[in-house]
């Protein structure tokens, strides 16, 4: 009976198990290898190991790259998750068929072809663009209205960084072909991304709660913050990753919108491989982003895991010395 | 009793064209233990939610110890409620779960465990603070929400069916610890129930809600003795209409004319003139079944009638006997006294004697063909056994 059923789950996990190995471990693997070698001139993998792709990135360009590459990834992920939670929150309260509707227009520019729609940001984005131009008579009211403030207060809120004075004469910077442009138009395409998990999770999530949280006197926004959002903290993991895990390896958005203030891992990657023809030097940099993927990922687990033996100890604790006080008494 | 705690002024709610809450006027008295009982969807839910603060009425106005709390958000009012599913926050401790209401009124720190601690102690829930909710039973569960809504003293406490979930054992335990945690805390208890033995045995007073409108606010002795209308009458326990009008009245008695039936004799306290059409309720358990005729009584005279019994129930506790007298089916029930053999085995097809002193009749003027769907109809008996 029990080899029966030990066999049975082996004629079960073969395949998926023979295709991971097929299609993840050894195509990984594989890339590894290449970056131990060096490359020939007409695109190929050069014979006999060297470090010297390694070696090669070394260079202060690609620290600097991947810095930004993970940073901006934080900020895109920081900003979706933000938006996202009052969006699921809003939709999972909506009656039973708006609900459905409205989640699916969450879906609905996916119907657009992303190029097409990076595109349509590109023009919109362009100084003679109309958010450009809405950018540019905002940065003129703010001036005018900083105008009317005292000298003091002007120069706080210039060192503060606040408020960024724009030399007179000069028009407002240009959003295209900045960091700005690409944040701003990856929230956009991953937003989605963000929140379908936490709208998946909002459904579940027991709305009564809510309502128990009020009664006990907490306003609107802190039952919002201290039941809703642990509430649907499964939801905010898989969200987290949806957005962190394709901004990471993101090229398109920095390629259209970044310029060269804007260069991501993703950028460095294509133009190694596919204009530069440096497999090896390509591979290396892809392992090396695999890994900074992973590594929040593996701390994330470790995390969990902490705080999980955390609440277990806490709990044995607390019996004991409940036991001991019972055992005085 | 020291005044009023929560009154309510002419409230009215309705949901689109339905009136969920029609008009009700009445107060609760500080300190007091008060149900609202009623079938499901007589409003009785959206009162309470009104009282927290999820529903606005539409006109009317609800005071809370003599201030209009209509338009008050629900964390502003001294109202906390023990909802019928717990809603006890999953990713908190039973200890951050009963802490929650101090830790947003910024209690210090040792206020909040010293409250924590005590109230933990009266439930006796000590060893488990420390748990999360899922690891807890459900009566477990029910005693912590109970502990959550009363840590910081509001001013009343609603309970919105909170014993619906929970067995018949544990229910009953439930039912004497709740009234112990009454006695202790001393603040004005507002329950909900669609369980009249629940409401009986807790309640200092009830108020029977149908269709939106309360029907009758009063202790439970006169709730079930004295029914305002059919309808409570119906509702609380079970009980035999008879349908007829007022013959002859002679001081605290009168005979009331069945049609279909014979002439009842019944207790006229409220001085009901002749030619009145009312209806008679008679408690199955105030009706005996005897086979021999009862002894012959001086006085006022008892209602004797002779019977065919066509059904027994035979229920634990007691044993239920459908009887048969002219053209009316009539419900008795009948504790039994000995093992299996009572003195008397009364069984199907006796001819049995059913009689009742005219003094547990209760005369109804209020009457609704509705509420007389609600009295257990007589099983649809085979006529004896189908040939093979």
């Amino acid at each position: 009976m029990k080899r029966r059923s030990r066999l049975a789950e082996w004629i079960v996990t073969t395949p998926s198990l023979a295709w991971l190995l097929l299609f993840f471990a050894v195509p990984a693997l594989i890339l590894l290898s290449f970056t131990f070698h060096g490359h020939t001139v007409n695109g190929g993998v050069a014979e006999g190991w060297s470090l010297t792709t390694w070696r090669a990135l070394a260079d202060p360009d690609y620290p600097a790259i991947v810095w930004r590459t993970i940073r901006l990834s934080f900020e895109v992920t920081f900003w979706c998750i933000l938006f996202a939670l009052p969006c699921a929150y809003a939709i999972a309260r909506l009656p039973g068929r708006f609900r459905a509707l409205v989640a699916g227009a969450v879906m609905l520019p996916f119907w657009t072809s992303f190029v097409v729609r990076v595109f349509a940001w590109k023009t919109m984005l362009h100084p003679d663009g109309w958010l450009q131009t809405c950018y540019a008579v905002f940065v003129r009211a703010r001036e005018w209205m900083c105008g009317w403030l005292p000298e003091s207060v002007r120069e706080f809120l210039a060192w503060s960084g606040l408020v960024q004075a724009v030399p007179a004469g000069q028009s407002a910077a240009t959003i295209l072909d900045s960091e700005t442009a690409v944040v701003l138009v990856s929230v956009y395409t991953f937003l989605p991304f963000a929140i379908m998990p936490l709208y998946t999770a909002a459904e579940k999530f027991d709305f009564s709660l809510m309502e128990a949280a009020r009664d006990l006197g907490a306003k609107s926004f802190y039952a919002f913050r201290k039941i809703f959002v642990p509430g649907v903290k499964q939801g905010v993991v898989s969200a987290v990753l949806m957005v962190f895990i394709p901004m990471m390896g993101s090229y398109v958005i920095p390629q259209m919108l970044g310029g060269t203030d804007c260069v991501l891992v993703g950028n460095k990657i294509f133009m190694r491989a596919i204009q530069n023809r440096n497999i090896p030097h390509a591979s290396a940099l892809a392992t090396l982003m695999a890994f900074s993927v992973l590594v929040p990922i593996a701390l994330a687990a470790w995390w969990r895991r902490r705080q999980d033996l955390r609440d277990k100890k806490r709990l044995a604790d607390e019996t004991d010395r409940r036991m001991a006080m019972g055992g005085a008494a | 009793m020291a005044g009023e705690s929560l009154v309510f002024d002419h409230v009215t709610k309705r949901f689109g064209s339905l009136v969920a809450v029609d008009d009700v006027s009445f107060s609760v008295g500080k300190g007091e233990f008060f149900s609202l009982l009623g079938p499901s969807g007589c409003g009785k839910t959206t009162l309470l939610r009104m009282v927290g603060g999820f529903e606005r009425p539409d006109s009317g106005r609800i005071y809370l110890d003599g201030r209009d709390i209509t338009d008050e958000p629900p964390n502003m009012r001294r109202v906390h409620t023990v909802f019928q599913n717990y809603a006890l926050f999953p990713t908190m401790t039973i200890w951050d779960n009963i802490a929650f209401s101090l830790r947003i009124a910024k209690r210090p720190a040792d206020e909040i465990e010293k409250a924590v601690e005590s109230i933990l102690e009266m439930i006796r829930m000590g060893d488990h603070a420390w748990k999360y909710p899922n690891q807890l039973s459900g009566g477990q569960k029910q005693r912590v929400a109970i502990a959550r809504a009363l840590v910081d003293r509001p001013r009343v406490l609603l309970l919105d069916e909170p014993l619906a979930a929970l067995d018949l054992k544990l229910r009953q335990h439930m039912l004497l610890e709740l009234d112990t945690i009454h006695d202790q805390v001393g603040i004005t208890f507002m329950y909900v129930t669609h369980d009249q033995g629940e409401a009986m045995s807790l309640s200092d007073r009830i108020a029977v809600m149908n269709r939106g409108r309360v029907e009758q606010l009063d202790i439970p002795a006169k709730i079930y003795e004295a029914p305002v209308s059919s309808f409570v009458a119906a509702f609380i326990g079970d009980t035999n209409f008879f349908e007829g009008s007022i013959v002859s009245a002679d001081g605290d008695y009168c005979t009331i004319d069945c049609p279909g039936f014979a002439p009842i004799r019944a207790f006229n306290d409220r001085k009901l003139a002749e030619g009145q059409k009312v209806h008679l309720s008679v408690r199955p358990e105030k009706i005996h079944v005897t086979l021999a005729p009862p002894p012959p009584e001086k006085g006022v005279g008892i209602n004797v009638f002779k019977s065919k019994v066509t059904d027994v129930i035979y229920q634990g506790v007691y044993t239920k006997y459908w009887l048969r007298s002219a053209d009316r089916s009539v419900s008795a029930v009948k504790p039994h006294s000995r093992f299996l053999l009572d003195q008397e085995a009364i069984s199907w097809n006796d001819n049995a004697y059913m009689w009742w002193h005219p003094d547990d009749g209760y005369m109804i003027e209020n009457f609704s063909e509705l509420d007389a769907s609600l009295v257990q109809a007589p099983p649809q008996s085979v006529k004896g056994p189908s040939a093979p």
